[in-house]
């Protein structure tokens, strides 16, 4: 299975893509079905997503919190903008930590790759300063014990 | 600890993304540096500047020249930081394969 590539295009953009075996109706229902997303949206091991709230239609809201277990924990919420199922999905979310981040609009693209899908998420952050920031912080807050192992590293 | 922050709003201006470039090819002085630009030396030295303290860059001297080259250990710090982030998405994604592997498992099971 081929791995994630994350790069910066232009000044404000960060283009995720990967490759998965399933077909884009499932990738899809994945990414909107609060109960399968709780399973594995949860960045580093241990953390836990005893919230997720996901009303996936335009206008839909969405609530995401995470639980290290520990007293750690952060949430995101956002709204969704576009749904074209099982191609395309229009948001935007911000992170509380707690102070609400800058808003991220995501798109996020399910293309049929033989029988399996390409996911193309295509953030586009309010200009060049948070979208440093938000590559500089870690794409999500419940990142710290990476951060914390990186820093050993340099 | 490199200031990463720094870094990727270097990164963000397409002038020092160019000059970038260019010393990827080999050190160069600040004349060769500006040359391909309209754009005047003093502007040209503000990207080395903002280059050069986001720890991309470094400076040499030669005689009255200043000649410039790319900092390996700041582009290092960098990639090991997108390599970073790229593991703890395929953390998640890996996952996401073991639950769609699951659906496919319920869905063939369905004998409706």
């Amino acid at each position: 299975m081929s791995k994630v590539t994350l790069r910066t295009e232009g000044e404000t953009h960060v283009i995720v893509t990967r490759r998965f075996t399933a077909p884009p109706e499932a990738v899809y229902r994945a990414h909107t079905d609060p109960e399968l997303i709780r399973r594995w949206l949860l960045g580093p091991e241990g953390w836990t997503m005893p919230v997720c709230i996901n009303e996936a239609k335009p206008g839909g809201k969405f609530r995401y919190e995470w639980t290290n277990g520990k007293g750690g924990g952060f949430h995101i919420t956002g709204e969704y903008l576009e749904l074209q199922p099982y191609d395309r999905i229009v948001h935007v979310e911000r992170m509380h930590l707690p102070d609400p981040t800058p808003d991220n609009h995501i798109e996020t693209r399910f293309e049929a790759d033989g029988a399996g899908t390409l996911m193309t998420m295509r953030m586009t952050l309010p200009d060049a300063n948070t979208r440093a920031t938000m590559l500089a912080t870690g794409m999500e807050g419940g990142m710290e014990a990476s951060y914390v192992r990186l820093e050993g590293m340099l | 600890m490199y200031n990463l922050d720094a870094a990727f709003y270097a990164l963000a201006d397409p002038t020092r993304r160019a000059i970038l470039a260019r010393l990827a090819m080999g050190e160069a002085t600040v004349n060769e540096l500006a040359e391909p630009f309209e754009i005047t030396q003093p502007a040209i030295s503000q990207h080395l500047k903002v280059l050069e303290d986001a720890g991309l860059i470094v400076r040499r001297v030669d005689g009255t020249k200043r000649p410039r080259r790319l900092a390996k250990a700041g582009l290092e710090a960098m990639d090991q930081w997108l390599a970073m982030l790229r593991k703890a998405l395929e953390t998640n994604y890996d996952r996401l394969d073991e639950v769609l592997a699951g659906m496919e498992k319920r869905h063939k099971g369905d004998t409706r």
